[in-house]
């Protein structure tokens, strides 16, 4: 057994986290920063912050990850780290020549009370920063929240820093993408130029971290949103944000400084969730729903009827991130199967609230999230009540060997697997695509384990 | 014998001048002491282990990095706690490929999982030391471990919680677990360097000697700094086990507690990874007279190299005589691959900037595949692993290495024993030896090859478009970066999930991935059909506007 000491007593631990179910706000700033176009993101800390975060986005997309870092020494640590950020400013834009320097905190740059704005303004007084270059940036300390924290920090540093309003409004809405891939991202824009909708999608990830292969490294990939779009978001008519934790703080950023309206909807995973979108896009740009998509939504919805037996009162053990735990949730009852342990690492009352409201159709589920809420728990809970099948990011392969259970590999990090950053699990084709994995894991391990007599051939 | 080319490669110094150009001056003048024209009669000095100029894209990470993650992570009964926000515990879980074998299912073996203190803001602000207490005690409730080692993150310095205060302190509670902690903050040194340093001092102190257990075998040694990624330790024991020779302590692949608490039993220390270990080297010298010998087990010809190295060590004509029959025995497989591979990969070229030892060894490995190397460097080395160690005294200790401890180390009173008189040392230097020594890469490497350290994103995409090799050796960051230039990456690191690389049926390994990545057909996919007629196409169209 890889997990031999996971035992089933469950124990109330205070101090100890084990086998984490989320990591910390830096990488997923670093991850979001990645969505501006021509954007250098910059990690003002140690050095060890940027060579991990870099390495795990790198081993989720088998993509460049370009970053750079303050590299603190303990002298930085002792005399505050400005002279090192505004060095690395200097370097990066003579080098580099990025269009902006996206900057986060790291627990270390937080503890020691640098102050991200005044440093980046110190920079552009000293004419550090070019003419028509930016140096944008977000407090993102590692001691609070999460990764997603750190995501949605960023964006909120996008909307904060760029919007502007003119005065005129512009016929476009905004939709700020929660934590999704890019693949996602692109599904997004697919399905709002069916609708018809003129949007401003931020971040946006696709043609950057699945950029391909050329035989030349675009240092700066043709993807990402640009910063007349993010300037012009202050002008929109409305704000949708995709996700209540980490794309809902931006859009409030936007109406504080902007006044520009926003709902909040779930990212679209699974059928309820995209019907929801769907219907808040159409409203918010005033337009009608086309029979493709329409028709687009009838083909997932007949491949959940069409095979329904395989699904029906399946237990599901799941971990993820929120913004995307929510809607799967909902789609697993959905599809008629029983979410029975669910735990993320994230903490956040909307998010305990949203899942109560969910779960009430799955009596006797268990669900924790924030502090204490790790794997370690989760696995306890499947070896006190077994599962049919476990969802969550590469580190469930250890649990699902153990407890020999299908398992399918869904948020962040996957480092074992490809196919995340190309295949959306957005929208009604995404939704499709999880019904597939979700049918292939179960008939494969029915064909591998079903006796030579009641082997099928159809199925 | 260093290596030599017939290709012509471009003029160094002109390379050099292209690699800094475009720096801020103060950048260039830094990065131009560390960008180095080999030469290796002469071996010029490298500027090494100082600080990377802020914004300049390193491949460098922290001191927490090479203490928990490299030195102490791959031993397997320990519960290695990581004391701070939850990020760096997390990166840290099982990214190394530390393989490691428990000999029953009732074994311990931590290595799957991971744990953190995960604090919060208010342990920022009013103190970690007590969250930790209740860690600490919560992993020896449920686990009961040997042992179980502290790891403190940036902040954990600076608010000042005292790890080891707090682990003497549970030690004391517990009675029957070793807890020690380990100041490895990512702030300290200048690279992972300084978590190695801290990271032998605290085995040294805390766990070796603990354990007088005398094993089994005649030919005792501890193999240092073989952390088992891919299962490259297990292949050296198998090889071992063949030769008769025993692994006494493992540093620290596939090693247990009591294995590193017993190391000062061993006759002899073996060190692969000079970087991450030679501390331990040195310090198990002075206190227990066990002499430390360099050995390389990447490439079949240095695995052969260092048995017979071994076998002259111990002197003993039966050993000698078991490690040729090994030789010839290993030999003939490894043969038949390379005389296969040779002709498709003989005068193709590489480059590797990597560790503070592999850019070094697998030169080797490179050279047998009848590659040259036409630039290197470490990542996080110091200059006696470019010019060997005799440049030690001359080395300046600066404020950032001044910041890492350095144990005072006696003779035992009791367990100092010399395993060879100072004659038969000279002895056994007269006849090619390194004992106690290094001569580091440079010497190796061919005349007017570069060396550059710590080199940047920028100074590898020059390199990469001055000289074209044929394949680059880094990490992951620089993996698809690389490749999306079109020239293969080989990770060494990790092996890109593959290995084991060394001894005789790693090098076997090695030669076919590096076959199929240098002549894999895929490359020569990247233009597009269309892509190719429309720039013929446009080239003509262009020459009958001229003629018009």
């Amino acid at each position: 057994m890889l997990l031999r000491h996971t035992t089933k007593e469950v124990k109330v631990r205070e101090g100890l986290t084990i086998n984490p179910a989320k990591t910390c706000q830096p990488v997923g700033a670093l991850y979001a920063a990645l969505g501006i176009h021509g954007c250098l993101p910059h990690s003002h800390g140690s050095q060890g912050c940027c060579a991990y975060h870099r390495s795990m986005l790198t081993r989720h997309y088998k993509e460049p990850v370009m970053a750079a870092t303050s590299s603190f020494t303990e002298g930085a640590s002792v005399f505050g780290g400005q002279a090192n950020l505004l060095a690395s400013i200097d370097t990066i834009f003579s080098v580099y020549d990025p269009d902006i320097i996206a900057v986060h905190s790291t627990c270390l740059s937080e503890t020691i009370g640098d102050d991200l704005q005044q440093i980046t303004k110190k920079a552009a007084d000293d004419g550090k920063i070019p003419e028509g270059k930016h140096v944008i940036y977000a407090s993102t300390p590692s001691f609070v929240g999460s990764h997603v924290t750190g995501y949605a920090n960023m964006v909120v540093g996008m909307a904060e820093q760029f919007a502007e309003s003119t005065g005129e409004k512009k016929e476009q809405v905004n939709l700020i993408a929660g934590w999704m891939e890019p693949s996602d991202m692109r599904e997004i824009k697919k399905l709002s130029k069916e609708l018809g909708a003129k949007i401003v999608l931020f971040p946006d990830t696709s043609d950057v971290l699945d950029a391909p292969q050329t035989g030349k490294h675009e240092f700066y990939p043709k993807g990402g949103v640009t910063i007349p779009e993010l300037k012009s978001t202050g002008d929109s008519l409305s704000s949708i944000a995709l996700g209540c934790i980490s794309a809902e703080p931006a859009a409030v950023a936007l109406d504080k400084k902007c006044g520009v309206p926003f709902e909040t909807v779930d990212m679209p995973i699974g059928i309820s969730a995209t019907d929801r979108f769907i219907m808040a896009l159409s409203k918010a740009a005033s337009v009608s729903v086309p029979d493709e998509i329409t028709s687009e939504r009838g083909r997932l919805l007949d491949a959940m009827t069409d095979m329904d037996q395989y699904f029906y009162g399946k237990k599901v053990a799941l971990f993820g991130d929120p913004d995307q735990v929510i809607p799967l949730t909902e789609f697993l009852l959905d599809l008629g199967m029983l979410p029975l342990h669910i735990v993320s690492g994230t903490p956040g009352k909307r998010f305990e609230k949203r899942m109560a409201e969910i779960l009430e159709r799955s009596p006797g589920a268990n669900f924790k999230n924030g502090l204490g809420a790790d794997t370690f728990l989760l696995h306890q809970w499947m070896k006190n009540e077994p599962v049919d099948l476990l969802i969550g990011n590469s580190y469930g392969k250890y649990i699902a060997r153990d407890e020999n259970i299908p398992f399918i590999r869904f948020g962040f990090p996957i480092v074992d697997r490809i196919g995340h950053s190309y295949f959306p699990s957005v929208g009604y084709s995404g939704g499709l695509r999880l019904v597939e994995k979700i049918l292939g894991v179960f008939m494969d391990r029915q064909d591998r384990e079903a006796p030579e007599e009641k082997f099928e051939l159809v199925m | 014998m260093y290596m030599e080319s017939k290709t012509q490669f471009p003029d160094p110094s002109q390379v050099r001048e292209e690699l800094i150009e475009k720096y801020p001056a103060k950048v260039a003048k830094k990065r131009n002491k560390s960008i180095i024209i080999n030469d290796p009669e002469t071996v010029p000095e490298v500027q090494a282990n100082v600080r990377t100029v802020p914004g300049i894209i390193t491949q460098r990470g922290c001191s927490y990095a090479g203490c928990k993650g490299v030195v102490l992570g791959p031993t397997r009964d320990v519960v290695n706690i990581t004391h701070g926000p939850i990020g760096c515990g997390f990166y840290s879980w099982l990214t190394r490929r530390n393989q490691t074998r428990p000999e029953t299912d009732a074994d311990a073996n931590f290595i799957p999982y991971c744990f953190s203190t995960d604090m919060q803001e208010e342990n920022i602000v009013f103190g970690g030391e007590k969250k930790l207490k209740v860690a600490i005690q919560e992993a020896y409730d449920l686990f009961h471990p040997k042992a179980i080692a502290i790891f403190s993150t940036c902040p954990v310095g600076l608010i000042g919680d005292d790890v080891h205060a707090a682990s003497r302190e549970m030690k004391e509670k517990f009675g029957d677990c070793n807890v020690f902690g380990f100041s490895c903050e990512g702030y300290r040194g200048v690279s992972q360097s300084a978590g190695h340093h801290i990271a032998n001092n605290g085995i040294f102190k805390h766990m070796v000697g603990r354990n007088n257990e005398i094993k089994e075998g005649k030919f005792k040694l501890n193999l240092l700094g073989e952390y088992n990624i891919g299962g490259d330790a297990f292949e050296i024991e198998r090889i071992f086990d063949k030769c008769g020779i025993t692994i006494n302590s493992s540093f620290s692949g596939n090693s247990t507690v009591s294995q590193l608490e017993n190391a000062h039993m061993a006759d002899l220390n073996a060190i692969m990874c000079h970087r991450s270990i030679n501390y331990m080297g040195d310090m198990l010298e002075t206190k227990y007279g066990i002499p430390w010998m360099k050995i390389n087990f990447i490439g079949a010809e240095s695995s052969a190299k260092s048995l017979r190295k071994i076998a002259e060590y111990f002197g003993d004509a039966e050993l000698k005589a078991r490690v040729e029959e090994v030789i010839k025995e290993e030999m003939p497989k490894v043969k038949e691959v390379i005389d296969e591979i040779l002709p498709r990969t003989s005068g193709k070229t590489a480059m590797l900037f990597v560790g503070g030892s592999r850019a070094h060894h697998y030169q080797d490995l490179f050279s047998e595949l009848g590659m040259t190397t036409v630039a290197a460097g470490y990542e996080f080395a110091h200059r006696d692993d470019y010019e060997g160690r005799e440049v030690l005294p001359n080395i300046k200790v600066d404020a950032d290495s001044k910041n890492i401890e350095e144990l005072k180390i006696v003779a035992d009173p009791e367990l100092y024993k010399p395993r060879k008189t100072e004659a038969e040392l000279e002895e056994l230097k007269a006849k090619g030896l390194e004992i106690n020594t290094y001569e580091g890469m440079m010497k190796q490497m061919m005349k007017k090859s570069l060396v550059v350290d710590d080199i940047s994103h920028y100074e590898s995409e020059k390199l990469i478009e001055i000289y074209k090799p044929d394949i680059f050796c880094a990490g992951v960051k620089e993996k698809y970066v690389v490749q999306k230039m079109g020239v293969p990456l080989k990770q060494l690191h990790s092996y890109d999930y593959g290995g084991p690389y060394t001894g005789f049926e790693g090098a076997v390994n090695f030669y076919r991935d590096i076959d199929r990545m240098v002549n894999n057909p895929v490359w020569k996919l990247i233009k597009a059909p269309w892509q190719k007629t429309a720039d013929s196409e446009k080239e003509s169209l262009s020459a009958s506007y001229v003629t018009q």
